[in-house]
């Protein structure tokens, strides 16, 4: 019975520092837009267009919590000196800030892949974008449903 | 809530020559984000690692930059090639300027 009461109890807790969270800093905060992602990507690559492909970009479909939300990548290249990925960037579209991290890698990598865990604020989609060394660029994107947004900490 | 950053770094002490690795990161930090608001509503000021680097042999194999968006305890995983024995060196960088070293010796054989 003591068990029983306190999972309720922290249930019932966690649930409302959820919707704390929710309904008291969204409002507050100037979220990014799907422009200012576009905008972010023309100040790293100015006159360049990305093509779609070459990155796996693997994410929830829906994130209960979004204060941690696992981001895997992999970005599909020989890794040689002759070609390899220069950086992968990823931009959240619906973020207060659209900035996410950015890898920069050197031939030494055997392989652009890797994991993040990252803060969405709420439902939106996740942009990456893979500079080859050969100027190419390549982009992903994939929609995350965040039942919980993380950006009140 | 300070926590003191204690980076933990995970990857096999022994390797082959050419062997594709997995290297996995960890480091304590409250990664604040400078967007919340403490309990009389005043903004709790921003202190986050902005960037992480990794070397070998004292060689910059790779650099990530990070933004407020990573989560708390920020974790970090990626993949490296040894081809021969040394040591990588992990750095952690922080909005104050101090800098969280690891550092961890790989033998091929």
């Amino acid at each position: 019975m003591m068990i029983l009461a306190k999972g309720l109890s922290r249930r019932d807790l966690l649930q409302g520092l959820g919707v704390g969270v929710v309904t008291l800093s969204v409002p507050a905060l100037a979220l990014a837009t799907p422009a200012m992602v576009a905008d972010e990507m023309k100040k790293l690559f100015p006159g360049k267009t990305a093509v779609d492909g070459k990155i796996k970009l693997d994410l929830p479909t829906i994130a209960e919590n979004g204060l941690v939300v696992p981001l895997n990548f992999e970005v599909e290249s020989p890794m040689t000196a002759a070609d390899y990925v220069k950086s992968v960037h990823f931009f959240a579209e619906g973020n207060p800030n659209p900035l996410l991290a950015s890898f920069r890698y050197t031939p030494m990598i055997p392989k652009a892949a890797g994991q993040i865990r990252i803060r969405l604020a709420q439902s939106q989609n996740i942009v990456a974008f893979a500079e080859m060394s050969d100027g190419k660029l390549f982009t992903a994107k994939k929609e995350v449903k965040v039942t919980i947004g993380g950006c009140g900490g | 809530m300070a926590v003191t950053p204690t980076p933990r770094v995970r990857l096999p002490a022994t390797v082959k020559a050419g062997e594709t690795i997995e290297v996995k990161t960890l480091i304590s930090h409250e990664m604040e984000s400078g967007q919340r608001k403490d309990a009389s509503g005043n903004l709790v000021p921003r202190k986050i690692i902005k960037a992480f680097k990794a070397s070998f042999n004292g060689k910059e194999i790779m650099a990530i930059d990070l933004h407020p968006a990573i989560s708390a305890n920020p974790y970090l995983s990626f993949f490296v090639k040894v081809q021969e024995t040394g040591t990588f060196t992990f750095e952690w960088f922080d909005d104050d300027g101090s800098v969280y070293k690891a550092e961890n010796k790989v033998t091929v054989g």
